[in-house]
């Protein structure tokens, strides 16, 4: 394998009904800032049914190109036909590195094109650098439930792939009125790719905000002591217009949604405010919160980990001091009107 | 019906902790367990077995230390239990993992393969659908329910904000997640069965049909380049308040960041 050969990043262009996937935005931020180093250009690959008209939200974000598959077969998700269309792409333009949304379809979709592909794979990046003597993609991810990072290299397999964790990298202000050259990619006898079948889509339904997608949360443990004391943690997230989080402890309990859960293996927010009540902060919820703006904690132990990553830190009884946070922050804005 | 579950066995991540001074893991005295996502793939597998019968074998790759996850997977009830194990499967990162368990997993008969979706101390949720790849098999991830009628499975597979319900014909193999099924406690019985009556059969190297550019560490495109202990962005104020003490404080701090 001669590696000069291979050239540009490319990002996995995850879209579901239509709709891309809010970690694509994040990625092309992220490829745009590593083309700049590395060199090169930044394509993004959109798989799908009908799909043509998402290429130009792709430019705006970064995409100096987009290479299309736009096939009946692509229409819902399925493992082997997206990873047949996705390996035809990537064994037609060699590209240097691939990054894929570290989600339900990006952790199926890109173990089976890196396997196909004989190259290696990292999970779950929080981390990408160019190694300066090398030009290597430096892939750094947490390990041991987030006890550990590591720093992972693919130093003479092309492409260099990862999955990124969502919610970690930093999308760009879209650019206005961008657009980009699309390359139409025809891949032959892709509906023979279909080896499952669907018998049905069932969508959640969640009338509240994506946590990730909050500028405020107000996240509670098991210091919360039960699934009742959360309602005054929604009063106080109604209060800051945000929504309300969770810790894996709490989530484990029963008292929260696991779609609520931050941390390792739940998911990872970057709020301007963070408050965390009765959280104690196991390592794995830290991952998955401390990039926050602003922290707060309020926790009864004064040892709890929460306190080394926190602004400001209270130590005292979550389940008093909420509902008269709430009440002084309402009296707080009456004030002001 | 053939039933193959790979199961790995890993340290206790809960259990984990760092020594503050040198930033290390703490491995002594943390318990090894089954990964629990492949517990619950193992759980499903019996399941099945106990309602039309099947023919369920675990299989591990790892250190000679594995046999005892192996031995806790027999008395659960597993018919038959694998290990593979060998120096010259070590350092392997998924992709010669996945290439060696596939080339072990030809030398059994089987109709479904069962993994766990990721293990607990790597988190890459790679290794089941590489297996499947090299087998040229189709994988169905991120199992919820899972039932079979011989011939076939059918999935309910998760995503984020929706499932699918997928139907796939056997062989193929299915990644479950802890959520698939509970798993059940060993029987006295089974323990007794499971270290006096029944064998680990180990495979070696030698016992395999995998070339030597697809195995540990040269068959490895990816390396560990280096690990490290994060480091946290360090505290900030910390008070002992309770009640409007406590909550004017914070109005406080908020404004004074223009937050509120």
């Amino acid at each position: 394998m001669e590696k000069s050969n291979y050239k540009d990043i490319f990002v996995f262009a995850e879209q579901v009904d239509g709709k891309i996937a809010g970690v694509v935005f994040e990625l092309l931020g992220k490829a745009k800032e590593l083309a700049a180093v590395r060199g090169g250009n930044v394509s993004a690959v959109l798989l799908g049914s009908g799909v043509q008209a998402l290429c130009k939200k792709l430019a705006q974000y970064g995409a100096n190109r987009v290479v299309l598959v736009d096939d009946k077969a692509l229409e819902t998700y399925m493992t082997e036909p997206y990873t047949k269309a996705l390996y035809q792409v990537v064994s037609q333009y060699n590209p240097e590195i691939v990054m894929f949304g570290a989600t339900a379809i990006g952790r199926d979709l890109a173990p089976r094109v890196s396997a196909r592909a004989h190259t290696g794979l990292t999970a779950d990046c929080t981390k990408l650098e160019i190694q300066d003597e090398t030009g290597n993609l430096m892939m750094t991810r947490p390990a041991f439930g987030g006890n550990i990072m590591a720093t992972i290299l693919c130093p003479n397999h092309r492409p260099q792939m990862a999955t990124v964790r969502p919610g970690v990298m930093q999308r760009i202000a879209p650019i206005e009125g961008a657009e980009c050259p699309v390359d139409k990619v025809e891949v032959a006898n892709l509906a023979s790719a279909m080896n499952v079948e669907i018998l049905e889509v069932v969508k959640k339904v969640s009338e509240k905000m994506d946590i990730m997608d909050a500028k405020v949360l107000v996240s509670g443990g098991r210091g919360m002591g039960c699934p009742k004391n959360f309602e005054a943690l929604e009063a106080l997230a109604e209060v800051l217009g945000g929504t309300v989080a969770a810790s894996r402890a709490s989530v484990d309990a029963g008292w929260q949604p696991k779609e609520r859960q931050v941390g390792q293996t739940g998911k990872t927010v970057r709020p301007n405010l963070y408050i965390a009540c009765g959280i104690s902060g196991a390592i794995q919820h830290l991952a998955g919160m401390e990039d926050s703006d602003v922290i707060v904690a309020i926790n009864k132990d004064a040892t709890a980990p929460i306190f080394e990553v926190a602004d400001y830190g209270v130590v005292g009884d979550a389940c008093k001091i909420v509902p008269l946070l709430t009440e002084a922050l309402k009296a707080q804005r009456a004030k002001k009107v | 019906m053939n039933i193959i579950v790979c199961i790995k066995q890993v340290p206790d991540t809960t259990e984990v902790r760092l020594n503050p001074e040198t930033g290390t893991l703490i491995r002594e005295g943390i318990p090894s367990i089954i990964n629990p996502d492949d517990k619950a793939g193992l759980e499903a597998a019996l399941r099945m077995k106990d309602k039309n019968g099947a023919h369920v074998t675990v299989i591990s790759m790892g250190p000679l230390q594995a046999d005892d996850a192996l031995r806790e997977a027999l008395a659960m009830g597993a018919d038959e239990a694998v290990l593979v194990t060998d120096r010259a499967f070590g350092g392997a990162d998924t992709w010669a993992t996945s290439s060696t368990l596939a080339s072990a997993i030809k030398t059994l008969p089987y109709d479904l393969i069962i993994t766990g979706r990721q293990a607990i101390d790597g988190d890459t949720a790679q290794v089941g659908p590489q297996i499947a790849e090299h087998l040229g098999l189709a994988n169905i991830s991120y199992a919820e329910e899972m039932e079979t009628d011989g011939k076939s499975v059918t999935v309910k597979r998760q995503f984020e904000d929706r499932y699918h319900i997928i139907k796939a014909p056997l062989p193929c193999l299915v990644t479950a997640l802890s959520e698939l099924a509970q798993p059940r406690y060993m029987t006295p019985g089974g323990v007794f069965r499971a270290y006096q009556k029944q064998q680990v059969k180990n495979l070696t190297r030698a016992d395999l049909d995998v070339a030597d550019e697809n195995i540990g560490l040269k068959g490895s495109p990816t390396r560990v380049f280096k690990s490290f202990a994060k480091e946290l962005k360090g505290a900030g104020t910390v008070v002992s308040m309770e009640g409007e003490e406590a909550a004017d404080w914070i109005v406080e701090k908020l404004e004074e960041k223009f937050l509120i």
